[in-house]
Formats: structure tokens, C-alpha cells, sequence
């Protein structure tokens, strides 16, 4: 069966209401937007998003967050986005704060099936507060636990009909690592290509990690979001 | 009499006293903020720039050059230099946190008497950010800050003890701000050098931090 989807609410009709759900990007740069937007025009709620930021006021996934679906957020930089703070005073959102690096390396252990790692960055921060503390070799170290979710939403550059993937420049960030992390995993390209004409030797992403593989029809350009 | 500078004249005097600490080859990361500015400055060949967003080889960009997709962990555009590298978050922060990268140039709020610095959250004020600063402490093989010497109230940021929650239990390597440049030696702040305009008796009226001269 394809894994090519035309109808983008059709292949997001996996995520349900209280699904936890990785969305790649930094910022908007790599951020899935066709699929982002897809989510806001469904029916859901109560969602758990993870993502390193939650996208910027009225953009990307700041739409979704207007729209009250989002219960929690798990990131590193909400600070790009003044309505997360005012949503999360106003008691409407939890919050998660992890270190830049340390979400990546849990995407990437929860994608590789580790329970967790232990981890210098934060030791005797308040971002250490309940963590298990260990000292390995001299050196302490926090516990940090994988992250997994039902649904990664990615964007890749381009993908061969099997699912292959390559990236473009700094739109990789945190998108190779949701696609090891996650369930079911959509992704949306800005062009798909028949299997065999990507080198063996570029492919970033193997097809193994991806579900299902969605046309972008929002693109970044440096005018803003545009639709293609 | 003391050249008062305006503030950005005062943030370009401090990038171009850090670019004269980096010595090639080597790695470099640049925080948001002044840190940025350090790159206007750099002379030495062989330096390269690390961007946690996922590229080794950072340059400048010309405007009509610009890519949307080709950003900084500052989200401004740029280019990539001859040898540059793309890779996901998690490979950038292996990088960081495991000693791969020479030097990391960091904005701070306070910093205390023995290096240790805070940057990353205000109490009272919500905590919404914290990105690399904690991966980037405590696994940069130097550290260097930059800063304003006070802040707003003309109180000093250079303090006893901080204030605002640390970033990391890490004392940074070296500080600079508008009036002077310190060296942490084994948990002990020591004045290496004046800025331009500024006295010995004013860094120590502005400084609450104990250093030696």
C-alpha cells in the first residue's frame, strides 16, 4: 500500500484527543506546516505536544495553541511565543522545560528504545529538581528519561515513494529524531520522488521509520508562510 | 573623563575584545546578544562557528543570499562556509556536551563571585526558556560571558552570590563587559584588563564580586 496520502486530514486522522505528539522545526524553520494547519481543523483537544518551541504568535503551532488543544508542552524554548506565557499564567497550559540538548537526546533514546540516560547538563540547576542524581566515574550526572509519543508530525525535503528521507540545510534540527520516536509518523515534503532515485549514500531517514508521506502545500519562504 | 558610549557601541566594544581570546583552529558557539556581534570581529583564520540548530561552518549572508531554512539558534539568516556540515539536534549537543566544541560565547544576567553564572530564568517572572545554555556550560571546553557590567538600576551583575537561578554549577573561563575583562582562575574573578574609557576605580565601585587586580 502507498504510503502516499493526498488528503491531508485523512492522514492525520490517527492523532486522537490526549495523544501526545512530537512536531519537528525549530521555531518555523522545518516546522511541518501543512500538517500543523491540517491539526488545527480537527476535532481535537487535550493534546501533549513536543516540540522545541511552540511556534510563534498566530503561526505554526501557536494557532493550535489559540485554539486551546494543547493540555502540555514539552520544549526548550517557549520564549518565542509571548501567548504560551500568558496561556500558561492564566493556568491553561502545563508546561515542560527541558534543556535544548536534552530533548534532542531523549527523542533520540525513546526513537532507539532506551528508558532513559544520564546526563551532565542541568546537575544542580533547578531544572534538576526530583531527577535522580548519579555520580558515575567521578562525575555526576541527572537521570533523564526517553521520550515517546503516538504521532510525529516531520518535514523532510524530500522523500522517495518508499519513505526515504533527505533534509535541506537547517530544517533538519529535531526532525530525524522524531521520526525514530513516535507510533505513526507523517511526514511532509516539498517533493517526492520515485525509490531509487535518492542515493543510498544521502538518505538521512531510512523508510523504516515512516508512515505516511503528505505533499507541503505551506511552505517558509522569506516573505512569511505561504501556500504553495 | 570617561567616552560615554551609547549601547550598541558598548555591546560591538565588548564583541571585539572577546574576538581578540580566539585563537584558530578552533570551534566556536555563539550565544544570542552580544555574542552574535563576535563574528564582525573574528580575524584569526581557521575559527568555525557551531550553531546548535544543526550547522558547523557558519558564515555571514549577503541579502539577496538569504534562505529562510539557513538560520542561526538566533533564528537570523545565514550563510555556510567552505567545509560546512548539516546535522539533527541530537548529533549538535553530542557535540556540545561531549567536549567536541573549543569555545562557547554566552550572554549572562549575573555572574557570581567565583564564575558560576545565571542566564536563563528571572524570579517572579515565568520560566519560558532555557534552549542550549545548560548543555552548552557544562560541556564547552571554555566558557567566555559577556554582559553589561550593571544592570538597569545601575546595580551590579557581577555579584557574591546570584540571585536568579544558576545555568549550571560550571564557573566560566573568562568575562567581559564595558568596563573590564576578568579571568576566573580556580573559583577567584581576576581584572585582566581595563575597556577602553574605563578606570580601576569605577570597576571596582560597579562590581560587587570580590576579584583581585
Amino acid at each position: 500500500m502507498s504510503k502516499i496520502q493526498q488528503d491531508i486530514t485523512q492522514a492525520l486522522k490517527c492523532i486522537k484527543s490526549g495523544d501526545t505528539v512530537l512536531v519537528g522545526g525549530f521555531g518555523l524553520v522545518g516546522a511541518p506546516l501543512t500538517l500543523i494547519d491540517g491539526l488545527t481543523e480537527r476535532d481535537v483537544n487535550e493534546l501533549t505536544i513536543v516540540s522545541n518551541n511552540l511556534g510563534e504568535s498566530g503561526k505554526g503551532l501557536g494557532i493550535l495553541l489559540n485554539q486551546n488543544k494543547i493540555k502540555k508542552g514539552i520544549g526548550s524554548y517557549f520564549t518565542s511565543n509571548r501567548d504560551v506565557g500568558d496561556k500558561y499564567q492564566k493556568g491553561e497550559i502545563e508546561l515542560e522545560l527541558l534543556p535544548q540538548g536534552t530533548l534532542a537526546e531523549s527523542l533520540r533514546a525513546g526513537g532507539a528504545g532506551l528508558g532513559g540516560y544520564y546526563t551532565t547538563t542541568g546537575v544542580g540547576t533547578d531544572l534538576a529538581i526530583g531527577k535522580e542524581e548519579r555520580e558515575i566515574d567521578g562525575i555526576n550526572y541527572i537521570l533523564e528519561k526517553a521520550i515517546r509519543a503516538d504521532v510525529a508530525l516531520i518535514r523532510a525535503h524530500k522523500a522517495d515513494t518508499l519513505g526515504n528521507l533527505v533534509y535541506y540545510k537547517t530544517a533538519r534540527n529535531f526532525n530525524p529524531l522524531m521520526a525514530t520516536a513516535a507510533k505513526i509518523v507523517i511526514v511532509e515534503v516539498d517533493e517526492i520522488v520515485e525509490a531509487g532515485e535518492l542515493n543510498p549514500e544521502e538518505v538521512v531517514t531510512p523508510f523504516i521509520y515512516i508512515d505516511t508521506i503528505v505533499k507541503a502545500q505551506q511552505v517558509l519562504t522569506k516573505e512569511g508562510v505561504v501556500a504553495v | 573623563m570617561t567616552v560615554q558610549l551609547n549601547k550598541a557601541e558598548m555591546q560591538h566594544a565588548i564583541a571585539a575584545r572577546v574576538a581578540q581570546e580566539l585563537e584558530g583552529p578552533c570551534i566556536v558557539n555563539l550565544g544570542i546578544g552580544i555574542p552574535t556581534l563576535v563574528a564582525e570581529y573574528m580575524t584569526e583564520d581557521n575559527i568555525y562557528l557551531h550553531t546548535e540548530n544543526g550547522l558547523l561552518g557558519v558564515t555571514d549572508v549577503d541579502d539577496e543570499a538569504i534562505d529562510p531554512n539557513l538560520v542561526n539558534a538566533g533564528k537570523l539568516p545565514v550563510g555556510e562556509a567552505v567545509g560546512a556540515s548539516f546535522f539533527n539536534s541530537s548529533d549538535s549537543f553530542a557535540m556540545i556536551r561531549g567536549g567536541h566544541v573549543d569555545v562557547a560565547i554566552l550572554g549572562a544576567l549575573q555572574v557570581d563571585e567565583t564564575g558560576v553564572i545565571a542566564n536563563w530564568a528571572v524570579p517572579g517572572k515565568n520560566i519560558m526558556g532555557v534552549g542550549g545554555a545548560m548543555d552548552l556550560l557544562v560541556g564547552a571546553k571554555k566558557v567566555f560571558v559577556t554582559m553589561s557590567h550593571t544592570s538597569k538600576d545601575g546595580s551590579s551583575k557581577l555579584l557574591k552570590e546570584c540571585t536568579y537561578p544558576i545555568t549550571s554549577t560550571r564557573q566560566v573561563d573568562m568575562i567581559f563587559t564595558e568596563l573590564a575583562v576578568f579571568k576566573v582562575n580556580a573559583g577567584q574573578l581576576k581584572l585582566v584588563d581595563l575597556m577602553p574609557g574605563a578606570t580601576i576605580e569605577e570597576v571596582r565601585e560597579k562590581t560587587e564580586a570580590a576579584f583581585t587586580e
